[in-house]
């Protein structure tokens, strides 16, 4: 699986390729004026695309974004930090009901409340976190999938988030644009974070926990830090949920809800971000394009797991480098891109 | 005293229903270190199998008991054939691909009883008069004893088929180093088939033990059995048998302690709790090994 290129060989592999760009690129003023301008024709794009479309098709994107932005984190807890987690959801109901009891209780901004839906399922990442330090694997697994029952448990018991009833009156606060330019630069900030020290340390424990410790890797902090980032994530995907559905139960936020975005990830491709928008597009519009079958598309969605899983293992884009697919079909020649191996989680 | 000991009884009762399926989850972890998620829906198999029998052919307990292992033992073998076999055999395969063909096999399951059955919860219909007995205050029923009964039973057919036969040595060297034990001569694909076999059959006579004890039959039954059992054998120690009994009943008696509490709204979180407690202290689970790691 792992083709190292000739130019590079003995380079390490997963490490970022170098890239020929002009040095003003690099730039940052220029990078964060290109990203407002990426932002901006986003912006536009969606708002157009607002007008245009049926409202049920805008219903659809705007979900594809909000569970875009939601499985890039755990995209960051699982594929690149290698940390099964069963138990994602969790981080979405926090962030829902905190965002939720935010501008609905305590009649604070939609965008603070938002972000501190996001802060709150940081937080409890951070509490998951910890148990990482001693288990691993499928004892992870376990632990993550019995702290979402936990965290839908007290949901369904608490005053505060209204019980089994569900929590009604949040304001309907979210639209296509703003999903979309939150779903980019959520997808700009995970490239980013990826590229950067911290994103190699953690692919470093997802490859090999011990080298990465005897090569002076702090294994402790990064999974923990990818915990938080991939919680953070959750938990403003969260917020953004609420004030869509403007209703919210615990039962919204179940085991079945953590599965779906785990298939999403692992569909698309395990650690690779285009994998997991891919997957997410797929997972998501899939039940709604089988819907003509009405009560048999479950059977079909389960059905096309197992076969997806037989034939492409490693994920939709697993083991495919975008760049280097995009130069191939342009035909822009070789690029010095070092292919990976993310078919599986590596064991 | 005496009401303790009647949520002991009730305890034991529910425990042995999880230890049933919790043990086709460490048996198959133990082979093949793969989660089978479809386990639960297995047991819910199970469990209108034996209804189905019951209700058309009018089956006494025993047949529909054996019936039912007997259909699950098929549906462990097909899925086993179908959604897992070929990802064994699939070079780049890792194992988080193998847990979502699981989960892929565990929606089509669930999803083709709603569609053969309807998402209704069906009673199951007496099949013997329950009676009550007086034991030292506490009172069982004649149901608990026949839980409690046959659960042990296969439990100690198991061990001893684990321990005394030329296949249960086979299972057991594969599960210590599946390349050595292939070297040997032993048959790993038949030894797995049979793993899967087995635990299937024990889930199915779970199901129909549970469907006649909480007399609730229903598509979804599996989902949360499932994760219990799962949790019960995590907490036992996976891959280790007697952990999956220890795990299952302790399991079960946490819930019916929790309910005597009048916390019933809280049951479902119990197990959890209790769960991640034990691997915080004990990261490997009650009785299981815990792995070093070597460079």
């Amino acid at each position: 699986m792992s083709t190292v290129d000739n130019s590079v060989s003995g380079a390490v592999p997963g490490a970022p390729a170098p890239r020929r760009q002009p040095a003003w690129l690099k730039l940052w003023p220029v990078q964060a004026l290109l990203f407002l301008a990426l932002l901006v024709a986003v912006w536009a794009v969606t708002e157009a695309l607002n007008l245009v479309i049926p409202a049920y098709q805008g219903q659809i994107l705007l979900f594809t974004g909000i569970n875009v932005i939601i499985t890039l984190g755990l995209n960051l807890i699982t594929g690149v930090t290698g940390q099964l987690s069963l138990g994602h959801a969790a981080f979405m109901a926090i962030g829902a009901y905190a965002a939720a009891i935010c501008t609905v209780s305590l009649h604070l901004p939609f965008a603070l409340a938002l972000l501190l839906g996001g802060l709150v399922a940081a937080l409890f990442g951070v509490v998951l976190g910890f148990p990482t330090l001693r288990l691993s694997g499928d004892y992870l697994a376990i632990a993550t999938l019995g702290f979402a029952e936990i965290v839908r448990v007290v949901n369904t018991n608490l005053k505060i988030t209204n019980g089994a009833i569900g929590y009604y009156g949040i304001q309907k606060r979210v639209d296509l644009p703003l999903v979309a330019m939150l779903a980019v630069a959520a997808v700009a900030a995970m490239a980013w974070l990826e590229n950067s020290r911290n994103g190699r340390a953690m692919r470093s424990v997802r490859e090999d926990e011990i080298a990465a410790t005897a090569s002076g890797v702090n294994t402790t902090f990064y999974k923990i830090q990818a915990f938080a980032v991939g919680a953070f994530f959750a938990g403003v995907g969260g917020g953004l949920y609420a004030h869509t559905t403007t209703f919210i139960q615990p039962t919204d936020f179940g085991f079945l809800k953590s599965v779906e975005q785990l298939s999403m990830v692992v569909l698309g491709g395990m650690g690779s971000i285009a994998g997991t928008v891919l997957g997410t597009i797929v997972l998501t519009a899939a039940p709604e394009l089988l819907r003509f079958m009405s009560n048999y598309r479950m059977l079909v969605y389960g059905a096309t797991l197992i076969v997806l899983m037989i034939f492409r293992p490693g994920g939709l884009l697993g083991g495919v480098d975008l760049r280097d697919a995009v130069r191939r079909a342009l035909m822009l020649g070789r690029s010095r891109t070092v292919r990976t191996s993310v078919g599986g989680d590596g064991q | 005293m005496a009401q303790f000991l009647q949520q002991m009884v009730n305890g034991l009762a529910l425990g042995s229903i999880y230890a049933l399926i919790a043990l086709g989850y460490t048996m198959v972890y133990g082979i093949i270190a793969l989660i089978n998620f479809a386990y639960g829906e297995i047991y819910m198999f199970g469990a209108f199998t034996g209804l189905f029998l019951v209700l058309t052919w009018k089956a006494n307990l025993y047949l529909a008991i054996f019936g039912a292992m007997a259909f699950t033992t098929v549906l462990g073998l097909v899925v086993e054939r179908v959604a897992y076999r070929p990802l064994r055999r699939s070079r780049n395969a890792g194992r988080l691909s193998a847990l979502i063909s699981a989960i892929g096999a565990s929606i089509f399951l669930s999803t083709l009883m709603v569609l053969l059955h309807g998402p209704a919860t069906t009673g199951f219909p007496t099949l013997f008069q329950n009676r009550n007995f007086v034991l030292g205050g506490a009172s069982i029923s004649l149901y608990q004893i026949l839980i409690i009964g046959v659960s042990a039973l296969l439990m100690v057919g198991l061990d001893l088929f684990v321990r005394y036969t030329k296949t249960g040595r086979a299972m057991r060297a594969l599960s210590q180093d599946a390349d050595a034990a292939a070297l040997m001569g032993v048959n790993t694909d038949l030894m797995i088939a049979i793993t899967f076999a087995i635990g299937s059959a024990l889930a199915g006579a779970a199901g129909v033990l549970a469907g006649i004890y909480f007399n609730a039959v229903q598509p979804y039954m599996g989902l949360m059995a499932g994760l219990k059992a799962f949790a019960a054998a995590v907490l036992g120690g996976i891959g280790s048998i007697p952990g999956a009994v220890v795990g299952g009943l302790l399991i079960g008696l946490a819930e019916i302690m929790g309910v005597a509490a009048k916390l019933s709204d809280w049951k479902d979180a119990f197990a959890f709790a209790i769960l991640i407690l034990v691997l915080l202290v004990k990261p490997s689970g009650l009785l299981g090994r815990s792995i070093i790691k070597k460079v």
